[in-house]
Order: C-alpha cells, then sequence, then structure tokens
C-alpha cells in the first residue's frame, strides 16, 4: 500500500491509498504554530497523531491528559541504569565498572512548555482518545551512538537546519521570528493554508542546503513510522514535526526500500551496543531552563512572553504592562496606573510606526523602558527576567515512572532517614557514624551536581568528625537534578561525570576543589583521572600564584582522608609535586612585587603554611584507632620542613617587599624554624635607619598581622620595636605613622592598651616582672582551678 | 533650494533650512497618515532621521529603535525627554525632530539656572500694560505659548538647569495642554500638534531633578554614546563635512585616517581601555564626547586648509585633542602623557602622530 502513495495538490499533505496524510510543519516552542496546530486538528480530526519525538515514549504520551501533568515538562529518555542497579548506588562509584565514560550524555531531553505545539497536540489528542506515536530517531541514539556531524554548530548561532524560521525571518528583516511568524502567519488565518505555505517555504530553502546525515537518517525514520501508521489502517493521519522536515514528509514517499537500506547499519550498531532501549519518562521542567538552548534545536529567549501571549485572554499588551507595573512596584519603584495608560499608548503607537499587525515584545518592552521605569536600563533589568522568562515550574504526577536520578535519590533518602523537606533545617552529622558518613557523601555528591538542597554551615562542636548541613528542598532542585541526569544514571555516577566535565573547564585551583569535592563525595572512580588533570595542569601552568591557590585545598583533602575512610593514596604524590613545584617557583614570585600585589600574595602563603602546617600535625591532632592512619606521615612532616626552609632561603633577600618579609621572618619564628636571636637580627635589620620608612612599616605590618599578642608577651620583641620606634627622625616617623597606625588599628582593643601599658611600664629599662602575686589569694582560687582541670 | 540661496548671512542655519529640500521631497512622497498638525507621518520622520540610503541623508546615526520611540511619543502628544551625558546628540536630535515634525525648530527654552516664568508661560509688555491695561495685546508670549497657539513643537533645552519651581509649570502645560492667563481671565489652549521635546543631560552636578510629577509627564529616551569605532568615525566625518561646508573651509584632503585616530582616541579615553581590550588607561575628567571630537577635526581642519598643505596631518588634530583632554593641567596631564607614552607611542602608524603630540607637551 505504500508504495502507492500519489501526490495531493496541497504542498502539505498527501494521500496513501484511503489514508490521507497532513504534514504540519510547526516551529518548536512558537504560540503561533501551537494555535495553528489546535485549529488544524480540530478541523482535520485525524485518528492518528505523529508528533516528531523519540518513539520510547509513545506508552506515556497518554499522560499529557493527566491534570496532574502541568507544563512546563520534558520527555526524560535515559540510558539503562547499569546493571549493579540502585541498591549498590552508595558505593557504586568504588567498583571499577561504575566509570562513565565521561563525554556521552546519559540522558536527552524534549522539553514542552503549554505554548509548545507538541504539547498542544499532545494534549488535544488525550482529550479526544486519539493515538499518539513519536516518530524520531529512538532516543536511544542520543545516548549511545556518535551521529553529530561534520558541520560543527558554533560558528552560526542558530544553524538553518533548527531554526529554518528564523533564517526566513532573518531574511525578511525580523530579529524575532516568532514576530515574523506571527506578523506574517498568524494574522492570516486561513488554518491549513498556513501549513501549506510553510511547506513551500522549506521546501525551496532545501533545495540549496545539504541535508545532514542525521536528519537524513531521522526523516528516513519518520518515513518509517509514518508508513507503519499508514499500514494500520489509519485513515487520517496528522503528522506534527519541525517545518525542515516537512518537504520530506509530504508528495510522493520514496521506495521503503532505500529508508530501511539507510537505517539498517545505524539500527544494527544500536543494537550492538547493548542498549538498544532507552527508558522515557516525563520530569517537571522550568522556564528558566528552557530558555537555555536543550533538546529541540534552540532554546526560547522568552518564555514568559511566549506564555503570556498563549495564555492570556484578551488584551495581551495590557495585561503585560500592568504584570510589569506589578513587579516594579515589588521593588519599590512607583508606577502608577497613568504610567501604564501612557505605556500602552506607545507601545501601540510604536507598533503602527513599524508597521507590524500586532504589538510584540519589542515595542511593550521599549514602552516599558521609556514610560515606566525613565528610560533607566537598570531599573528596567530589575524585573526583564521575571518578566521576560517568568519563571515557572512544571508538575509531574505521580504515576509518571520517576526519572533514574530521581529515584535513586528517593531509595538512598529513604535508606538515610534524610526525607526532601521544604523547611530549612540544620542537621549535624557525626562522620564517624555510617549513617551520618554516608548522609554526608550523599549531600557532598548533590552539591557537585548544582542541586544545592544542603548548604554546609559550622557545627556547634568543635572536631573535624562533625560537619553541619542546612538542609531545605525547594521544589525548582527537582529540575537541576533532572538536568544533571545528563551526566549519569545515580546520584553518584553523575556526580562524577560532572566532575570530570567540570575539570576539563576550569583552572588548577579550581580542580584542586574539585578534587577536595570528589573525596568528600567519595567518588573515588572520579579520582585517577581528576589527578591527572591537576598533574598536567600544574606542569602545564607558569602561574606560581594558581599553584599556591591549589595546594590549601589538597591539603585539607589529605588531612581529612582518614576520617572518611578514603585512601586518597596517588594524592599525596600529586600534592608533594605541585608543592615542589609551588617552592621552586617561591622565589620569583615574591619578588618586584608593589602593594596589592604583596597584599594579595600574603593570605596566599598563609593559606599554605597552614595548609602544610596541618599536615604535620596531622598524626597529633587525631589518631585512628586501628593503627593503620596516616601512612607516609613523613611525607607530611617532610613538606612542612621544606616550606619551612623554601621561606627561610628566600626570608633575607633584600628585594622582598617589606609585608612579604615581615609576615616571612614571623611565620619562621611561629613555627620555631627561625630562633629568636635570628628573628631579631631580621627585625633589626629591616627596621634599621637603611631601610626606606615606607618598607619598614609593611614589615611591621605583614610581622604582627592582626592580632597584637605577640608584642605583649614577647617583651624582647616589644623592646625592638619599640627602640626603632623612637630612633626615627620626625620626617621618618610621619611618613610612616599611617602605616603603623593601620596596622596597630586591627588588633582589638584590649590588645592596643596592653602594649601601651607594657611600653609605658617598661621604662628605659628593659623587662619589668609581672604583678606580683599574693600567696594567701592564689591560694584560694587552686582548688577552684583543679576541679575545673580535673572535670576535663 | 541650496544653503547659500536662502541664508547666505547666517552662520549656523537651522534644521528646516538646510535640510528643505529632504523635507520636501519626503512630504511629496509620504502617503501615509499625518497625525494631525504634523508635516510628515511618522514614518517618513524616522525616514529624515535615519536616511534611506538614497537622497535622505542620515541625521542621526545609531539605534532605529530609539527614534522610533522618540517619533511615536510625539505621535501619542506625549512629551520626549531626551538624556545622555553631553555631546550625544541630543540637541541635534530635537531641533531635527521639531524641523520635521512641525517645520519648525525655533521656538525653543534654552534652561539655564535663570530661566524665569515668563519665558515658559508669557509676560508683559509694560509699557501697553500701564497704558492700556491688562489686554491680549499687552501679552508677550513665550516660545512655548506660540508653539501651543500655533500647534507645533516646543524645544526646552537643559530642563534640568531650570529651578525647580520654573520647571514645575511645565506641569499644566503638558497634562491639561492649557495655559491659563488669570489676569485676562482666559487662557491659551494648545492646537493640535502641539508638543514638548526637552533635553537633559545626567552627567552635570548641580541639576534640579524633574518632580516626579513632572517626570511622569514624559517618555524617555536615554540617547547612548556611538556603540562602535565605525559607528562614531561615520558620525564624526558626517558632521564635519557638513560644518566644514558652512564654515566655507577650504576642501582638505585624506581627512579619513586622522579622524578615525580622533575617534579612537577619544573613546579610548572614555571606556578607560584600548579599542583591543588588553590596555587599561586612566580616564580624563572631561567627557570625551562626540560633540568635542567633531570640533577637534574641524579646528584641525581649518589648521589644514589655512596654514598647511591642504592635508589632514597628525599634527593638525594633535593639539585640539590635547586641549579637549587637559581640562585640569594638574589632573589630566599626566593621564594625557601616559596615553601617549604607554598606548600611542607603540601603535603601528602612529608615530608622527606621537611626536607631533609630544612636541606640544
Amino acid at each position: 500500500m505504500t508504495s502507492t502513495a500519489t501526490t495531493s495538490p496541497a504542498a502539505g499533505s498527501s494521500a496513501a491509498g484511503s489514508s490521507r496524510v497532513e504534514v504540519l510543519g510547526i516551529r518548536h516552542h512558537g504560540p503561533g504554530s501551537a494555535r495553528s496546530v489546535v485549529r488544524a486538528l480540530e478541523a482535520l480530526r485525524p485518528d492518528v497523531v505523529l508528533i516528531e519525538g523519540p518513539p520510547e515514549a509513545d506508552d506515556v504520551a497518554g499522560l499529557a491528559g493527566d491534570p496532574g501533568l502541568v507544563p512546563p515538562v520534558a520527555l526524560l529518555a535515559h540510558a539503562p541504569t547499569p546493571k549493579r542497579g540502585r541498591a549498590a548506588s552508595g558505593d557504586a562509584a568504588d567498583g571499577s565498572g561504575a566509570t562513565p565514560e565521561p563525554q556521552r550524555p546519559r540522558a536527552a531531553f524534549w522539553p514542552f512548555a503549554v505554548f509548545s505545539p507538541e504539547w498542544q497536540a499532545l494534549r488535544w489528542a488525550a482529550g479526544n482518545d486519539v493515538p499518539v506515536r513519536f516518530i524520531d530517531l529512538p532516543a536511544a541514539a542520543h545516548l549511545t551512538l556518535d551521529i553529530t556531524d561534520d558541520t560543527s554548530s558554533d560558528d552560526h548561532p542558530v544553524p538553518l537546519h533548527e531554526d529554518p524560521l528564523a533564517r526566513l525571518a532573518a531574511a525578511a528583516g525580523y530579529g524575532d521570528a516568532e514576530r515574523w511568524w506571527e506578523d506574517l502567519v498568524e494574522h492570516r488565518t486561513g488554518d491549513l493554508a498556513v501549513f501549506e505555505a510553510v511547506a513551500e517555504a522549506m521546501a525551496a530553502l532545501r533545495e540549496d542546503e545539504t541535508i545532514r546525515h542525521r536528519d537524513a537518517l531521522r526523516e528516513a525514520h519518520m518515513r518509517l513510522r509514518l508508513r507503519a501508521a499508514i499500514k494500520d489502517g489509519a485513515e487520517r493521519i496528522v503528522v506534527v514535526c519541525g517545518a525542515w522536515h516537512v518537504p520530506a514528509l509530504t508528495g510522493k514517499l520514496p521506495p521503503a526500500a532505500k529508508d530501511t537500506a539507510l537505517l539498517r547499519p545505524f539500527l544494527k550498531e544500536l543494537k550492538d551496543t547493548g542498549h538498544a532501549k532507552a527508558t522515557v519518562t516525563w520530569v517537571p521542567w522550568s522556564h528558566g531552563r528552557l530558555a537555555t538552548r536543550t533538546g529541540y534545536g534552540a532554546g526560547v529567549t522568552s518564555p514568559g512572553w511566549y506564555h503570556h501571549m498563549f495564555t492570556a485572554a484578551d488584551r495581551p499588551v495590557e495585561r503585560w504592562l500592568a504584570h510589569a507595573g506589578e513587579l516594579l512596584r515589588g521593588e519599590g519603584l512607583p508606577v502608577s496606573s497613568a504610567h501604564l495608560i501612557e505605556g500602552v499608548r506607545l507601545a501601540d503607537t510604536l507598533a503602527a510606526l513599524r508597521g507590524r499587525p500586532a504589538t510584540g515584545l519589542d515595542e511593550a518592552t521599549d514602552a516599558i523602558r521609556s514610560v515606566l521605569v525613565d528610560g533607566d536600563d537598570v531599573r528596567l533589568a530589575l524585573v526583564r527576567d521575571q518578566l521576560e522568562v517568568g519563571e515557572r515550574l512544571g508538575e509531574v504526577p505521580p504515576e509518571a515512572p520517576a526519572g533514574p536520578l530521581e529515584r535513586d535519590l528517593a531509595a538512598r533518602t529513604k535508606t538515610l532517614r534524610l526525607p526532601r523537606q521544604a523547611l530549612a533545617k540544620q542537621v549535624d552529622l557525626d562522620l564517624r557514624k555510617p549513617t551520618d558518613l554516608e548522609r554526608s557523601r550523599l549531600l557532598h555528591q548533590l552539591t557537585l551536581l548544582g542541586v544545592a538542597w544542603g548548604r554546609q554551615v559550622g557545627t556547634s562542636g568543635k572536631g573535624t568528625f562533625k560537619e553541619g548541613w542546612e538542609v531545605e528542598w525547594d521544589p525548582g532542585l527537582a529540575v537541576d537534578l533532572v538536568a544533571a541526569g545528563v551526566h549519569g544514571t545515580t546520584v553518584a555516577d553523575a556526580a562524577s561525570g560532572k566532575v570530570l566535565h567540570d575539570a576539563a573547564r576550569t583552572g588548577l585551583a579550581g580542580i584542586a576543589r574539585l578534587v577536595e569535592g570528589a573525596l568528600l563525595a567519595d567518588l573515588s572512580a572520579a579520582l585517577p583521572p581528576l589527578l591527572d588533570t591537576l598533574r598536567d595542569q600544574a606542569a602545564l601552568g607558569h602561574d606560581s600564584d594558581a599553584l599556591l591557590d591549589a595546594i590549601p585545598a589538597l591539603a585539607r583533602t589529605l588531612r581529612y582522608g582518614d576520617v572518611r575512610g578514603t585512601s586518597p593514596g596517588s594524592l599525596r604524590i600529586v600534592l608533594t609535586s605541585l608543592f615542589t613545584r609551588a617552592r621552586t617557583a617561591l622565589p620569583a614570585a615574591v619578588v618586584a612585587l608593589d602593594d596589592d600585589a604583596a597584599a594579595a600574595l600574603v593570605p596566599r602563603l598563609r593559606e599554605v603554611s597552614a595548609a602544610v602546617s596541618l599536615l604535620g600535625r596531622n598524626e597529633r591532632a587525631h589518631s585512628e584507632p586501628d593503627g593503620s592512619a596516616s601512612p607516609g606521615d613523613d611525607t607530611a612532616g617532610g613538606l612542612r620542613g621544606e616550606w619551612l626552609d623554601g621561606l627561610a632561603r628566600i626570608a633575607d633577600r633584600d628585594d622582598l617587599h617589606g609585608l612579604v618579609a615581615g609576615w616571612i621572618a614571623r611565620t619562621l619564628r611561629d613555627e620555631q624554624a627561625a630562633t629568636s636571636e635570628q628573628t631579631q637580627a631580621r627585625l633589626s635589620r629591616f627596621l634599621s635607619p637603611g631601610t626606606p620608612a615606607r618598607t619598614a612599616a609593611a614589615f611591621i605590618e605583614g610581622f604582627v598581622g592582626s592580632s597584637g599578642l605577640i608584642l605583649v608577651h614577647d617583651a624582647a620583641l616589644l623592646a625592638l620595636v619599640d627602640r626603632w620606634l623612637s630612633s626615627l627622625s620626625d620626617d621618618a616617623f610621619v611618613q610612616v605613622l599611617p602605616l603603623l597606625r593601620r596596622s596597630f588599628a586591627r588588633f582589638d582593643a584590649p590588645e592596643r592598651r596592653a602594649v601601651g601599658e607594657r611600653v609605658a611600664g617598661r621604662g628605659g629599662s628593659g623587662e619589668r616582672s609581672a604583678v606580683p602575686l599574693h600567696p594567701e589569694r592564689v591560694a584560694r582560687v587552686l582548688p577552684v582551678l583543679a576541679t575545673i582541670l580535673e572535670k576535663k | 533650494m541650496t544653503l547659500t540661496d536662502t541664508a547666505p548671512a547666517v552662520m549656523r542655519p537651522h534644521a528646516e533650512d538646510v535640510y528643505a529640500e529632504e523635507l520636501a521631497l519626503l512630504a511629496e512622497q509620504d502617503d501615509r497618515q499625518r497625525p494631525p498638525g504634523w508635516r510628515l507621518s511618522p514614518q517618513a520622520v524616522v525616514t529624515y532621521l535615519l536616511g534611506d540610503g538614497d537622497r535622505i541623508t542620515p541625521k542621526y546615526i545609531g539605534d532605529r529603535r530609539l527614534m522610533e520611540v522618540a517619533v511615536a511619543t510625539l505621535a501619542t502628544d506625549r512629551s520626549l525627554l531626551l538624556i545622555g551625558v553631553p555631546g550625544t546628540a541630543k540637541t541635534w536630535v530635537s531641533e531635527h525632530l521639531s524641523a520635521a515634525v512641525s517645520g519648525d525648530s525655533t521656538l525653543l527654552v534654552q534652561g539655564t539656572a535663570g530661566t524665569p516664568e515668563e519665558a515658559i508661560r508669557y509676560g508683559w509688555n509694560y509699557a501697553k500694560l500701564l497704558a492700556e491695561g491688562p489686554s491680549p495685546a499687552a501679552v508677550v508670549p513665550s516660545p512655548m505659548m506660540r508653539a501651543m497657539e500655533t500647534g507645533a513643537v516646543a524645544r526646552v533645552e537643559e530642563l534640568t538647569r531650570i529651578p525647580s519651581d520654573v520647571q514645575d509649570t511645565l506641569i499644566t502645560i503638558l497634562s491639561e495642554k492649557s495655559l491659563p492667563i488669570p489676569e485676562l481671565g482666559t487662557e491659551v489652549q494648545a492646537a493640535k500638534g502641539f508638543t514638548v521635546i526637552a533635553t537633559a543631560n545626567d552627567r552635570d552636578r548641580g541639576v534640579n531633578e524633574l518632580s516626579s510629577a513632572l517626570r511622569r509627564r514624559f517618555n524617555t529616551v536615554v540617547l547612548p554614546v556611538p556603540g562602535s569605532v565605525d559607528e562614531e568615525v561615520e558620525i564624526v566625518s558626517r558632521r564635519v563635512a557638513s560644518l566644514g561646508r558652512a564654515l566655507e573651509i577650504p576642501a582638505v584632503e585624506d581627512t579619513a585616517t586622522e579622524i578615525r585616530r580622533v575617534v579612537t582616541v577619544f573613546r579610548e579615553l572614555r571606556d578607560g581601555v584600548t579599542s583591543d581590550g588588553r590596555t587599561k588607561v586612566k580616564s580624563p575628567s572631561g567627557t570625551m564626547s562626540v560633540a568635542e571630537a567633531i570640533s577637534v577635526v574641524t579646528a584641525g581642519m581649518t589648521l589644514a586648509a589655512h596654514f598647511g598643505d591642504g592635508v589632514l596631518r597628525p599634527a593638525d588634530v594633535a593639539s585640539g585633542i590635547r586641549g579637549a583632554v587637559v581640562r585640569d593641567p594638574a589632573a589630566d596631564g599626566p593621564v594625557w602623557r601616559e596615553y601617549l607614552e604607554t598606548v600611542a607611542r607603540e601603535r603601528d602608524g602612529w608615530h608622527s602622530f606621537y611626536t607631533a603630540a609630544r612636541e606640544q607637551g
């Protein structure tokens, strides 16, 4: 029967035997198309509707009639979950087999808004008990095969095949394709005539274009499904597909054998991968995500406006401006009804001036800018996103099969007794308990995925085994979770995929933070490739700042690895090599700095210093009962030694910035890497009259830092500083005074007073002993102290 | 009809005189509906402002959208407020708009700190007032009043410089479209076509902010500084060419290079970064507006024509640029020298400019 199809006079339709086929070429997410499609369906009353989309979705198409399914929603297709299943997902990442292939998406989406023609076709079919078939290539093809084409889509923002109407609109001088469609097509209501015109235009466009291999495959598949529908005996068939594909489906269909031949190798390859079947379900979507490019071709730039145009009962411009006024008032800007009246008048006049049949978003925005916000783009920006994106969340009925990530998360939250509640709540986790540790891992994995359910907060207790989280489940997170599905099918898998995805796009410090995150989230599968990336970046990078930035995160990771029961074996090696590079780069990094650069460097050095001394104290601060902890503590201790040694080497260079020199002198002293004599020698050298006063003052600032206690308690140092200050000439004193004041202003008032008292009490004769103790009074305090100490 | 036929002795003829030919051409071809009191249809006004690439020259080079909003505002009998930093063609646009809409750009109130209420409402011929008592003949109408009577566009320049209490006399005129004369017990009611175009700049300090009651009666269009070098070069070239004709400066050759250079210097100093985005430069205290760039080039052309060899050389514009940059010798002098040393010195083809500028300090 298929081969007997004859060409019908109408370009958009064909008659195949007793079947009448109408192909409705639409613009994805075009409200104009959506209205036309509904009208056409009402007129044609088909007995089967074919829609461009993955055939796996046939089973869930019926849910479109469910009132619980509220757009924006998306069809989510995901590759089958790995065999180990969700029960093992908690430690799935431990296994070597579950390593995700980093480059291939694990899920694909077909989003629909209420104004999407496909959605309207689905709704109509569900409401009229008409079966729906999706006719595009199987979703599995997106997930398992590389059928992307030679032509990269980066050079043109919207490739022709994705939004051919945009190209036509641009040719007609329109910036917004929807606008062009509205102006040209919508306002000449002639139901089917519209689609005939579109079909003709597309046929003309396609004459000069080579059809990409991917499109050829898709269209062959569409014809395959169309022929099947004809064969099933449907009498009136309506096909809803992107305008671009219309010419391929109309007129006399080519022989089926040709399509089959084209598809055979492809379908075979698909079968060979073992993932021939993808699972499809409905998931909630959002306008914000609709506005970015996913699924069907180009993203929608202003879903809020489209939604408004599609849903507003009447007077869309008036309602739009009223809505804008409401939002502006919400921001505390006065907008009166008079503003709105004038705004509508301006918008309408502008539309007339521009020769548009109806007022559009451009005119409305110009009117808002010019009348409502006095031409102030800043104020316009306050509400523009709320207006044009018009954030809206979709809902999915409970009957819809959940997506794999959602299922995984639901299972894990259930096991871990960590319910998802909208109420913000603080959770304190004791990482020594297995359940709490798993909870922490889950929260860390979600954080890496960009699903911000938990936010880490400080805990009341001290200690490294405690972790505080504030958890608050926001419905929007469901969409984030769904979107994260491209990286994997379980939370752990997806987090690994995401981490590797991100690592390829960030710098050294970013990767170091990802390593830290990956360890906290227990993504050991992602760790080796991550560390490789880190090593490569470190080897290629010349930026000593980036090296210094990367070290603290890695050191923290290494330090707390034991608590979390992870064994970051190779991490230590990477850290060591990174550290060695940083230490080698140090002498070059600390010279020839101006004030700003020095001020930026000191915190970096301080972080690194804290990190290495943390490692050095690892054993003392925390001991594991099983005794297996901290292998290679020598390395850690060694790092600390090397670091201090490196600092000592540069400490006495003359070309150091005062701030850096002061900080180094102080650090060496605090870490007991310099004797008191050495420190005093450094101080007096930097504070001697030969040093420019500014350098000396900067040295003081770097040396005393944010706490004056060292001056209170180290009388010898105080004497040194005091002597230097007293020896300054009047001019030099005036010059350093602001800098000195700046350093001293950072001390707490009691500290300043204590320093002052010390200096005042000291006189010229050196140290004075502390306040004499009264034996009787001391004796009365002692029992209390003893009680306190025993209790502790 | 050319410039010299109509106003041989006038230094700067009005827009409606200079472009009378274009306006006549547009009026002849214009078959669209004209709002009451308008000489042209709104579409034709937009064409007049932006040019048609053929016989109508562009007056405003920039975003079409802005001009459409401006014209549509006037067509809704609302008043138009043009805002922008100095030298963004506010006055220029306002003059051409009124020339195109009502064929008369002379009904102008210049806003200053001393603008009295009489400049906006009406004054009295005191001799007549004393001799005959209050009578319509003794009233001296303001440009605003005349615009109302004839249904034309009235222009207010530098609206924010006018003291607030005087500004507010505009409120009744703008909302009621009438101007009461209590002394005579009458009022002047605006004829159809009357509207107001005001300009204000948002850079100067010490201006009188508009009351929100007055502000509400204006639609606001913010005129930006030109978006790209090419756009700015185009603006400067066109204005310089027409000014050169008007001032009868002998023809000067090869102006394109120097105009581009002047525009580049101005833009870089204004934006605080070089055009390739690589080097930061300090911005001087002046506004470095397009208008100043135009006068620098015009001055350079005069130099080249009268004292040079008829070719615009780097040295001809160098002193002008320095004058525009260095407003405050203490603060801007180093800025200019730094720019010369760090940016101009290394740039290909800028050597003679650098040398000339350095010689002048």
